[in-house]
């Protein structure tokens, strides 16, 4: 009742008793949740909790490994993501990725942000994509920091610029959700604080998912948090519910710092 | 609501249980202020007067011990949930505790207006103020208790106690203004006495705000809210 009370209105992506097995291990038991348009979702929870595997299952990352089976439903704007008739390349483009450690492509700054865009065919000419790749470094905010050295090679830049480079080459395709998989968490507090503060910005465009190891991220990114625990999702709702009164022993065990 | 379970970090229980403590032993000095400041003013004993004057410095101090405490466990541990609420309910007790020290200093400052440089005869309505006095200074004790305890029910039934030392307010007022007028050479004594009086009813009305905050920590609900809830639901 109360999970539903703290559901966002309009749901971008929305997962119905979701199971997710490792071979015979299950990861995930029986997740429903829903992700909003201009909300910011965190995933919390201890180590193994399933909150990395379950935000993979939502731009179906969990088909690269080979054990993986993933069984419910998962849509995106009321569109089954698993169904056969789904183009994983497009719902990749669809529902962009920004993983834990920078991994920018070893070639240059503007073909990291180009390459996208490219083989999805979004740029008819070069001076359309010059235009792409400007505005999506601007929205990560990188621009200034790179627009007179965008032949350099994307590698050479700091860990948080990789990191900012890696957020506009996802949203260079124009996605409608992105997920972060504590994408913080090789870089410094300086670098970190400009990521929340780009994903501050990014919201009202896109319904984001971050996973997080840091609880005091996901109190400062987040308006929704959603508790992992052992495979089940504990406790969602407002993130300043969830931070001033959690309604599950388990939820504030963990986040005050009393788990295990 | 407390889950009993300790921080995996030991040094965050220690700080939250030396708060605890800083908060119980300022309550044990204001309560003993308050029954030092009626005895000195029921037995005319301007010492104990003084010495309740003196002993406020004390409960200052701990206020301000709390005050830093209390924000470098912000600082440092970053509390949450109900640690979180604890912090800061600790924080706003210490000041209300403090200004019940500052009402028992106001009556024991009263005892030399009294009793007067003279001898007079013993202003007969006296004698009731006592029993408001234990009222009001059960208060402090028991919500006192009930933040020790993260007693929410306790904070409860304390504010509902604070009707009744309202009414003891009230009809003392009446007794000392028919006494006022009927004794008009005892005007400015009895005039102390209304105060004192009037000290001790907001004595009981801040110890219904600690209330307030004791059911606040405990359950991450302001009183009202739970009042408006049981009226809808």
């Amino acid at each position: 009742m109360t999970q539903a009370q703290a559901s966002p209105p309009v749901p971008k992506l929305s997962a119905r008793g979701v199971n997710v097995f490792y071979g015979q291990k299950q990861a995930i038991k029986d997740v429903s949740i829903d992700i909003a348009m201009e909300h910011v979702t965190a995933f919390i929870g201890p180590s193994g909790c399933g909150k990395s595997t379950f935000l993979r299952t939502m731009n179906r990352m969990n088909d690269t490994v080979a054990s993986a089976r993933v069984t419910g439903d998962i849509r995106l704007d009321g569109e089954d993501i698993y169904s056969p008739a789904m183009d994983v390349v497009q719902l990749r483009a669809r529902v962009g990725m920004v993983f834990q450690k920078p991994n920018p492509f070893p070639k240059s700054i503007y073909e990291n942000v180009a390459y996208g865009p490219r083989i999805h065919g979004l740029a008819t000419s070069k001076g359309e994509m010059d235009g792409i790749v400007e505005r999506s470094l601007t929205r990560a905010g990188l621009w200034n920091e790179v627009k007179d050295r965008l032949t350099d090679s994307g590698t050479a830049l700091s860990g948080g610029q990789q990191q900012r480079l890696c957020i506009a080459r996802a949203i260079a395709v124009d996605p409608e959700v992105i997920l972060m998989d504590e994408p913080c968490s090789a870089l410094d507090p300086i670098a970190t604080a400009k990521i929340e503060e780009l994903i501050h910005e990014l919201r009202g465009r896109y319904a984001i998912a971050i996973v997080t190891h840091n609880m005091q991220q996901a109190a400062r990114v987040s308006q929704r948090t959603a508790f992992f625990h052992l495979g089940t999702l504990v406790e969602y709702g407002r993130t300043s519910d969830i931070f001033t009164n959690p309604r599950q022993e388990r939820t504030k065990d963990y986040i005050t710092g009393r788990y295990g | 609501m407390a889950t009993g379970h300790e921080h995996t970090v030991k040094a965050f229980d220690r700080d939250i249980g030396h708060l605890r403590a800083l908060i119980s032993q300022m309550g044990g000095l204001a309560e003993q202020a308050i029954s030092d400041a009626m005895l000195a003013l029921s037995r005319n004993d301007p010492a104990l007067a003084k010495e309740v004057r003196a002993k406020d410095k004390a409960i200052d101090a701990i206020e301000a011990e709390v005050e830093k405490l209390a924000v470098r466990v912000i600082a440092l541990r970053a509390p949450m949930a109900d640690d979180l609420r604890e912090v800061v309910a600790a924080l706003k007790i210490a000041a209300v505790i403090e200004r019940i020290g500052d009402y028992a200093k106001n009556i024991a400052k009263r005892v030399g207006p009294i009793h007067g440089e003279t001898h007079d005869p013993r202003i007969e309505p006296l004698s009731i103020l006592p029993a408001m006095a234990q009222l009001a200074s059960d208060m402090v004790h028991d919500v006192l208790d009930a933040f020790s305890a993260r007693d929410a029910q306790a904070a409860i039934e304390i504010c509902q106690r604070d009707n009744a030392l309202d009414d003891y307010y009230n009809s003392i007022f009446r007794v000392l203004v028919t006494y006022m007028v009927e004794n008009p050479k005892t005007i400015s004594q009895v005039a102390h006495l209304l105060f004192v009086a009037k000290n001790l009813e907001r004595i009981g009305d801040h110890a219904t705000n600690v209330a307030e905050m004791v059911y606040f920590a405990a359950t991450g609900q302001t009183l009202a809210e739970r009042e408006t809830s049981e009226f809808a639901g």
